[in-house]
């Protein structure tokens, strides 16, 4: 299908604008006055951490959502609040980050699905093949037509996301996040299709959260944090660590570093990676080679080896969908891994489960606290012995009611859990105070390690000083924390020691003492390479 | 709190409500349709039910069984699984009692004969739950298909046993057990005489209680409760939530099972072919209607228990059948109405959390 | 044994399944899990004595029966799509709606509450071992019928999609919602012409005839991995057991429950993927997609 309403001729006039857009769903406000404006003709990237309303943007223009309130113009015209077939049939096409294809059916039927050519009242296959066959030689994008979907490597699926929107006359491309699944090689070929597509002039909107991409493909960038539009700029003049602090915005407090520790740690830190013989038993947690295998057979976290001394914070800093998560689940027990052992305060915790290294000392604040951390529909009090059931029964299983609930009144008030009513189911709490029942619980009994992941995400100012006291407070109780943060301040301000993970891998690790912004930013987007043991 | 309090009822009752009326609503189109007067018909069903002992004494020992699969029913939703196969496992606890009840000496008195013979019980529809349990936690397999096909298989076997094995002649049921009879109400308050009802009755609301106590106080209903909302949660807490699927279908079947004592030990003191009735099937709705709370099984029980009552009381005037179709129209009504109230309350509070 | 025999009966006994797990197959491949196969039956059944019985004209019987399936199917999908009601409850309380609906005007209409008058019927010519029913040739006709729908017309691969990856049919502009109703009412109707062969075949409507048919037509579903053509071969192989069973009743070879049992036995085998995993269509059940 071609459009017949005004090509992208006119170049001052935007390809897409969107205005004061507003999209909340029930209490999560995703987009709160987001704008957008693209020029015909150039590689745009929407960059933004996760949950900046990036997608929820693109489903906007793409006709899956309406907003609530704002204003959507493609090539001039208003269109605001039209339907997934409008939207196809101005010719925008959207590949999304979660592959749209249907695994049993063909890639050529995947294709023309929705536009079907009919013969006689038949789905004229054939015809079907004989389209994308010739769309894939016009276009250079190889994919073959006879196949079924299932048996597609990442690469060909993603193809095929594209040609199927070529098929629909698509003139204005968004894809989101294409790069997530995809292998280095695979990646290089597809900004050549990219820019081959933008030459001839399409139209490309291209949502990343990683810098390199950016820097590397895009013309301009509009920068999104908290459902808002921060920033528009071009790319030839702005740099990776300009546009990371527009993602992360809010400044962290820095002088609450703790020098002492520091320096008391310094000593070990100087030998690097490799500490001496002698002190790994004293490791609090100590992960030797681990590899995890992802669901496209990729590593996603490959070989890695650290250890963490007692009374250390080891940060982790990267761009989000480098194995972070990974990392932090097969140590909590939560992934299956290939390879590689985990000990914990020295013993051996490769092959327990969950509830086993819970009672060897480790405590995990996970990164998703509406799917892992809580029991939305539990209360306060219930929620606070999620992973610690068994040391709040009484006799013969029956759970304490009078313990429940002084560990409640007291949890509540040491973490300062507001309302303070132990009753409330925790879905009714605010994010701030949802995250600190988390931490109450991990927290607020014995541990050896702590494994932090994200603590403070979605969590106001107030909360977010509140959570790096406590876990400095861990560290001169002598605990081992596993911090992982996509806020690069909150890793420098925290952290004895900070990792930086790229594709799996520790791209580098450094006394925090040592470490810089820049410097770092240069290892997360993989401009700077060192290899660490 | 007290409004949290308030909304959970609104949304456990509103849903109910909605299906009584819809029910009341084909209920007057079917009595017209016959001629009848709606007003004198669903009098005549409650003058037949709870205006008279014989009538009430009925409706209990209708709502004992239907206590049983409805507790079974909401235990495995709990747990976040759907045992279709209650109507089984209430076969199986039957037929297993009676076989004990058969096996054991005369001279055996109630006090040990009753337990024993609900031990029987409950291990059967155990053993029948176990399998679904299995073969979902082992394999995968869906729960719902394979208690649908278990629900066949267990029923031609015992249709197999019974009469080919243990008939007595000309009937299709076992002979009379010795010991393990369950006295009736009848024997306590003679205007109950006539009525099924017998003791079962108590037991039925200590599995109630039981399955209360289970859910809310103790660790593995904390266990079981966390598995059925969120699973992953379930996980990073440490439970092992294949295991917890295990239990939570082989308890659900042995209290399916237990059920099987009303009607063979308090009832008929026999073992008969197809005595569950549907009372299995049935389950699945006063679980539905009471919303998974061992209360609202009970109360959802003796709802059901009325109209299949009521339709006895109503006959010389409108088909009993009629309630069946009444049955049928508050199950799909209730069914419908849980999603669109619960999206309806929570976008009535919407503005209050935001 | 007379193998023309044999297969004459085994054809008769299969016609309700191929009818009904063709309903089965199309509801279920749009996503919509379909346990009311023996609800639709039996009001198909009762809805084409109704049809017959006033008319005198079995084909009106067959239109009637058709009409009855498709209101009950339509229940179905109102409930299931429209106000997104459990799948498996919604299926179950249908056949129970069905059994009391049929009972009630049952005893309305004809005064019984355990069958109908004699209605006309086709003719089933012993000599021609009942093939000049028109439905048996129907029945027989589903399958091809429906894998030609399916796997060759826009609307059976928009089906497939649905039942698939809903959200990337809706991401093309496809109407899920719509999707499946034509196919929930699709089964509906189908199923119906199951209960209808039955009446029709028996020449009166009795309490309860479809007696599980419905269920066995959902094994065949699953058996047959929710493929029109392997679902019909798992109807024929349930039927050539119960033909099996019923030729060779009094020789006590093997007791009739245990032949009973053999559909369900097969698809609790291939569920638990023992020989080859029955994986069902990946959106099934789901009411949020």
């Amino acid at each position: 299908m071609t459009s017949a309403t005004s090509p992208a001729a006119d170049r001052t006039q935007p390809a897409i604008r969107m205005l004061g857009i507003d999209k909340s769903f029930g209490p999560v406000r995703a987009n709160r006055g987001a704008s957008l404006e693209v020029m015909p003709g150039e590689i745009h990237a929407l960059v933004g951490e996760n949950g900046a309303g990036k997608s929820t943007l693109m489903r906007i223009l793409g006709g899956l959502m309406k907003p609530d309130a704002g204003k959507l113009e493609v090539n001039g015209r208003d269109v605001t609040g039209w339907s997934t077939n409008d939207a196809i049939a101005a010719g925008i096409g959207v590949v999304h980050q979660h592959f749209m294809l249907v695994p049993t059916l063909t890639v050529a039927e995947n294709i023309v699905l929705g536009q079907e050519p009919v013969k006689s009242g038949m789905f004229d296959y054939q015809r079907a093949v004989a389209d994308v066959q010739a769309l894939s030689k016009e276009t250079g994008l190889a994919v073959t037509a006879d196949r079924k979907v299932s048996e597609l490597s990442v690469g060909e699926a993603q193809r095929v996301e594209i040609v199927k929107t070529l098929f629909r006359g698509a003139k204005i491309l968004v894809l989101d996040e294409p790069t997530a699944v995809l292998s280095p090689p695979e990646v290089k070929e597809l900004w050549g299709v990219l820019r081959k597509l933008r030459d001839a002039g399409g139209t490309i909107v291209l949502i990343t959260h990683r810098l390199d991409e950016v820097m590397d493909l895009s013309d301009t960038i509009t920068v999104m944090r908290a459902g808002q539009t921060i920033e528009r700029l071009k790319t030839s003049a702005t740099n990776p660590a300009e546009i990371a602090r527009a993602m992360v915005g809010r400044e962290v407090n820095l002088t609450g570093r703790d020098a002492e520790a520091l320096s008391a740690t310094a000593e070990f830190m100087a030998s690097g990676t490799t500490p001496p013989s002698s002190e790994e038993y004293s490791a609090a947690l100590e992960v030797n080679d681990l590899v995890v295998v992802g669901s496209q057979h990729t590593r996603v976290i490959d070989g890695i080896s650290f250890t963490i001394q007692p009374g250390e914070i080891l940060g982790i800093a990267g761009v989000e969908g480098n194995g972070q998560t990974e990392l932090i689940e097969a140590i909590a027990g939560l992934r299956k891994i290939e390879s590689g052992s985990i000990r914990i305060s020295g013993h051996d915790v490769t092959d327990f489960q969950v509830d086993e290294r819970r009672g060897a000392g480790l405590a995990h604040i996970p990164d998703d606290r509406h799917r892992r951390g809580l029991i939305l529909d539990y209360s306060v009090s219930d929620n606070l012995l999620l992973g610690l059931q068994d040391e709040f029964v009484s006799r013969r299983g029956v759970l304490d009611a009078n313990r429940i609930n002084e560990n409640a009144t007291k949890q509540i008030e040491s973490f300062d859990i507001r309302p303070p009513t132990a009753a409330l189911p925790a879905r009714s709490l605010s994010g701030g105070n949802q995250q600190k029942v988390v931490i109450a619980r991990e927290m607020g009994h014995e541990f050896a390690v702590l494994l932090a992941s994200q603590p403070t995400r979605g969590v106001d100012v107030g909360a977010i000083e509140f959570i790096h006291e406590r876990l400095r407070a861990a560290r001169a109780e002598n605990k081992a924390v596993l911090l992982v943060s996509a806020e690069l301040n909150e890793v420098l301000a925290l952290s004895d020691r900070v990792a930086v993970m790229y594709r799996g891998k520790f791209a580098v690790v450094m006394p925090a003492a040592e470490a810089t912004e820049e410097t770092l930013g240069e290892y997360m987007i993989g401009t700077r390479k060192e290899s660490a043991a | 709190m007290t409004s949290r309090f308030r909304e959970q009822v609104e949304e456990a009752l509103f849903p109910p409500l909605v299906a009584l009326l819809v029910a009341l609503i084909c209920g007057d189109l079917l009595i017209l349709s016959y001629g009848q007067s709606p007003a004198s018909v669903y009098r005549l069903l409650l003058e037949g039910t709870w205006g008279n002992a014989y009538g009430f004494g009925q409706v209990l020992y209708k709502a004992t069984t239907l206590t049983f699969t409805g507790l079974a029913v909401s235990l495995g939703i709990r747990a976040g699984l759907f045992n279709v196969g209650a109507e089984s496992q209430l076969a199986a606890g039957g037929f297993l009692a009676a076989l004990v009840g058969l096996g054991l000496s005369p001279s055996i008195p109630g006090v040990i004969g009753v337990p024993l013979c609900m031990i029987a019980a409950a291990f059967g529809g155990g053993v029948v739950g176990a399998i679904p349990a299995f073969l979902r936690v082992k394999f995968g397999a869906h729960e719902v298909i394979v208690t649908i096909m278990l629900n066949f298989i267990v029923l031609a076997f015992l249709n197999w046993i019974i009469a080919n094995h243990l008939h007595v002649p000309e009937t299709l049921h076992t002979p009379e057990i010795h010991t393990g009879a369950i006295p009736r109400l009848s024997q306590f308050i003679p205007g109950f005489h006539g009525s099924a009802a017998n003791l079962t009755i108590v037991i039925a609301l200590l599995a109630a209680f039981g399955v209360w106590f289970f859910l809310f106080r103790t660790r593995r209903g904390y266990e079981l409760r966390a598995v059925g909302l969120q699973p992953d949660a379930a996980e990073y807490g440490g439970i092992h939530v294949g295991g917890v699927w295990f239990r939570a279908l082989t308890l659900s079947g042995a209290i399916a099972g237990l059920g099987g004592i009303n009607y063979v030990l308090g009832y008929k003191h026999y073992y008969e072919d197809g005595f569950a009735g549907g009372s299995g099937f049935l389950g699945i709705a006063v679980a539905l209607v009471g919303r998974n709370h061992p209360l609202g099984v009970v109360l959802a029980a003796l709802f059901f228990a009325t109209l299949s009552q009521g339709g006895l009381a109503i006959h010389a005037f409108v088909p009993k059948q009629m309630v069946e179709v009444l049955q049928g129209v508050v199950i799909i009504a209730v069914a419908m109405s849980v999603p669109e109230v619960r999206r309806a309350l929570r976008s009535a509070r919407r503005p209050a959390t935001v | 044994m007379n193998p023309i025999s044999f297969a004459t009966q085994m054809i008769r006994i299969a016609i309700p399944y191929l009818f009904a797990a063709s309903g089965g197959v199309i509801a279920e491949r749009s996503g919509i899990i379909s346990l009311a196969l023996e609800g639709f039956m039996l009001t198909g059944a009762f809805s084409a004595t109704l049809g017959a019985y006033y008319s005198g004209n079995p084909w009106i019987g067959v239109l009637a029966g058709i009409a009855g399936g498709l209101v009950f199917g339509m229940i179905h999908a109102i409930a299931t799509i429209r106000y997104r009601a459990d799948q498996v409850v919604v299926g179950i309380a249908i056949n129970l709606l069905a059994v009391g609906v049929t009972r009630f005007f049952l005893k309305l209409a004809f005064a019984s509450s355990s069958n109908s008058p004699r209605i006309s019927g086709f003719p089933a010519r012993l000599s021609a071992h009942g093939f000049d029913n028109p439905l048996l040739w129907m029945g027989l006709l589903v399958t091809p019928a429906l894998a030609f729908v399916l796997y060759r017309t826009r609307f059976g691969l928009r089906v497939r999609a649905v039942g698939e990856h809903p959200d990337a049919a809706e991401s093309v502009g496809i109407h899920v919602a719509r999707v499946q109703y034509v196919a929930v009412a699709l089964s509906g109707m189908l199923a119906g012409l199951g209960g209808v062969y039955l009446a029709l075949d028996q020449h009166q409507f009795t309490d309860q005839m479809t007696a599980g048919r419905g269920f066995i037509a959902v094994a065949a579903v699953i058996f047959g991995r929710w493929d029109p053509v392997r679902a019909a071969l798992a109807c024929l192989l349930f039927a050539a057991a119960e033909t099996l069973q019923i030729q060779l009743q009094g020789n006590h070879v093997i007791p009739s429950q245990f032949v009973e049992m053999i559909p369900y036995l097969l698809t609790i085998i291939a569920l638990a993927g023992v020989v080859g995993r029955a994986i069902p269509p990946a959106a099934l059940g789901k009411t949020e997609h």
